[in-house]
């Protein structure tokens, strides 16, 4: 799962009219899938990375590179549970809720962040630190509860393990 | 690359690997708990005791015993060591310098004689943990693309469709859809373009079979692939792959390179006409895009949305070219089966299901990992000799197998043996391989919850049924777990499981109140404790 968390703004670029040079990369994405309709959700995937998140310009952009309706563009973001058209969190906090996991107790783990850091699946904190996702299986079933910091994968964690993972990213608040 | 040019690069390899092989387990499971810290401070440490020349660190595939990790395996002291820490390593290099000398060490040693090891056998999984992932050449070694050059240029593309119809092997997808049928049926559709298709979409929570192959040998599935691919006649093949896997997705994208680079892949095969080109496709994160017509949507970069069979994928799917599509596990067996001859995997199994399958044991079990056992080993053989049964003494409560699509098997049904039939009897099915059991600590009522609660979001919304029956079926369950719920809601609930499973369009709303339906069949009372009063 590749969730860009750092999003920086570049200095204006003469080459884009909105002056971000991200979308060179984008361009260069879809040029190398020879703006071919069926790589949308490659193309998707490399935005996601790019930007952090799928916002409507970009959305756009993909849409009239690949000459595809917007609505089918907004159609494939939004089937999909790994795109995301919010901005996430600086940290992401990943916990896995497969069946080996679950009956393990990641349940629990879900609710004692619900409780200490006050944050639900889906949500992140005030200050944009951590997300709070999670994952249908990340296949690392041997060692559940896996629970996926930053893109690192720990398995057999508790609720403890989980809480002192995360407590650096939530400042001193 | 012609076969002599193929056996040179086997046989080098081959001399190259004098040297006492230390294997470090670098799949999934292992890494996450410091694997790869393991095999670097190995490599060094290794350097600097001088054992440089003697000694080599290969970071090898799943071991499989995935709940022990990280692996290390000694090769010529038959020595297996678990838990092991990053500083631990020195003691590994200690041992392999003074044999037993040392003293206590604090190293787990485990036993590669274990049951867990001792009653599986290995057909799709032969390789896996033997052999290094990322190298061509070591599965050059041990005998790969010897199959792909025997079908182009000794059999025809019947001969091998024949073989494959021989061995008996059912898809390993789940459905369990003979897959020499399946092949014959592309085969015989006309047109020019045609498809391959390898599912590798492995959705069902609680299952990583699929991602342990492709992380441990990817190779076996470009080789199998391309093998479909002469068989059937396409000349083009897509890897559907979940991006909640990186490292499978990494290592496939590099043994393709390689593949290419040693001309196995691409035009001309082998000084063959043979073209066949194998592409990566991420999905996004839709269990429905397990479903084939789904998945062939999500190629085409659509949303994940079935549609109604027939067409049949194998007369219109990708771009509506007949295609093959079959699951990673699948494509696993068909090296081996035109190796030895489809007679030879058919003898192993049971009459109705041939073969091997592999399973991920997982939940409360004293040993989780990745086993592969003939068909017809029992489910207590599997739970309770392999897996060690619950730990701390528990019973064993129920086994749930075939993920959202599957049921359980309840405790005093283990010595069920393990065929397609046999469990779809029992109201369950075989499905991708994910085993977990549960003990008498689960409450079966909030397992059927949470089933539903994967069904409900994981339905893509296109039929009613599904749509709106799981939204229900979560309700439903939600009110017994607060006590809310009355002997009208039990009447309720197992008629709307029914009408689900009946008026769906694909397998996703067909299957999803399996895990309801069961979990009523065998522990009714659970839900009948909850009624309110």
């Amino acid at each position: 799962m590749t969730v860009a968390t750092d999003r920086q703004t570049t200095p204006p670029s003469a080459d884009h009219p909105s002056g971000d040079k991200r979308f060179k990369v984008l361009d260069a994405t879809m040029k190398r899938n020879q703006f071919s309709q069926d790589a949308l959700i490659e193309i998707l995937h490399k935005a996601q990375e790019i930007f952090g998140y799928l916002e409507e310009d970009v959305l756009l952009y993909v849409a009239r590179g690949l000459k595809l309706p917007l609505s089918r563009v907004f159609g494939v973001a939004t089937f999909y549970h790994l795109f995301s058209l919010k901005p996430s969190g600086k940290h992401t906090c990943v916990v896995c809720l497969g069946t080996a996991c679950y009956v393990k107790g990641a349940g629990d783990l879900l609710k004692m962040l619900d409780q200490e850091v006050h944050l639900k699946p889906g949500e992140t904190t005030e200050d944009g630190q951590m997300s709070l996702v999670t994952a249908r299986c990340i296949g690392a079933c041997g060692i559940a509860p896996a629970v996926v910091y930053d893109g690192k994968v720990l398995g057999k964690q508790t609720e403890d393990s989980v809480l002192m993972a995360v407590q650096p990213w939530l400042g001193n608040s | 690359m012609d076969i002599k040019e193929l056996r040179e690069i086997a046989s080098t390899t081959r001399q190259k690997q004098t040297k006492t092989r230390i294997r470090c387990c670098s799949a999934a499971g292992c890494l996450s708990s410091e694997g790869e810290a393991v095999k670097k401070n190995l490599e060094t440490a290794i350097a600097e005791a001088g054992l440089g020349e003697k000694v080599e660190v290969c970071g090898v595939g799943c071991m499989k015993f995935c709940g022990r990790g990280p692996l290390v395996a000694v090769d010529d002291h038959d020595q297996l060591y678990e838990f092991v820490t990053p500083d631990q390593v020195g003691d590994i290099v200690k041992k392999l310098q003074e044999s037993d000398a040392v003293a206590e060490t604090g190293l787990i040693s485990g036993d590669p004689h274990h049951p867990f090891y001792a009653l599986q056998r290995n057909i799709a999984l032969e390789n896996s943990g033997n052999i290094d992932p990322e190298s061509i050449d070591e599965y050059i070694a041990l005998g790969g693309y010897e199959q792909m050059y025997k079908v182009i240029h000794e059999m025809t593309p019947g001969e091998v469709i024949t073989e494959i119809d021989k061995s008996g092997l059912r898809g390993r997808g789940g459905g369990g859809y003979p897959t020499g049928l399946k092949w014959a049926t592309v085969a015989k559709m006309p047109g020019q373009q045609k498809y391959v298709i390898c599912n590798a979409d492995e959705g069902d929570p609680g299952a990583f079979m699929d991602r342990s192959v492709l992380e441990s040998d990817p190779h076996r599935i470009l080789e199998g692939m391309a093998i479909a691919g002469y068989a059937v006649g396409a000349n083009h093949g897509y890897i559907y792959v979940r991006a909640e896997y990186p490292l499978a997705i990494k290592r496939l994208q590099k043994a393709i390179q390689q593949a290419r680079r040693y001309g196995l892949m691409g035009t001309q095969i082998f000084d063959s006409p043979i073209d066949f080109k194998v592409d990566i496709r991420v999905g996004a994160g839709a269990f429905v895009c397990g479903e084939e017509t789904a998945l062939i949507a999500s190629v085409e970069g659509k949303r994940g949305n079935p549609r109604p069979r027939p067409p049949y994928p194998a007369q219109s799917g990708l771009w509506a070219s007949p295609t093959l599509i079959n699951n990673v596990e699948t494509y696993a067996n068909v090296v081996p089966i035109i190796r030895e001859g489809g007679d030879w995997y058919a003898s192993i199994g049971t009459e109705k299901s041939k073969g091997t399958k592999v399973f991920a044991l997982t939940g409360k079990v004293e040993n989780a990992g990745l086993i592969e056992v003939p068909m017809g080993t029992t489910v207590r053989q599997v739970v309770e000799e392999m897996g060690g049964g619950v730990p701390d003494g528990g019973k064993v409560k129920a086994v749930q197998t075939g993920g959202p699509s599957g049921g359980c098997i309840p405790g005093d049904k283990l010595d069920t043996p393990i065929e397609y039939d046999t469990l779809l009897a029992l109201g369950t099915m075989m499905g991708s391989g994910g085993m977990i059991v549960m003990d008498e600590s689960t409450n079966m009522v909030d397992v059927a919850q949470f089933y539903m609660d994967f069904c409900k979001s994981e339905s893509c919304g296109k039929c009613i049924p599904c749509r709106a029956g799981t939204v229900q079926l979560y309700d439903l369950l939600t009110r017994f777990l607060e006590g809310e719920a009355t002997q009208t809601d039990l009447a309720k609930l197992e008629n709307l499981c029914y009408m689900v499973k009946e008026t769906s369009l694909c397998g996703l709303g067909m299957s999803a109140p399996n895990p309801v339906i069961s979990t009523l069949r065998y522990f009714r009372h659970e839900y009948e404790a909850l009624l309110k009063v």
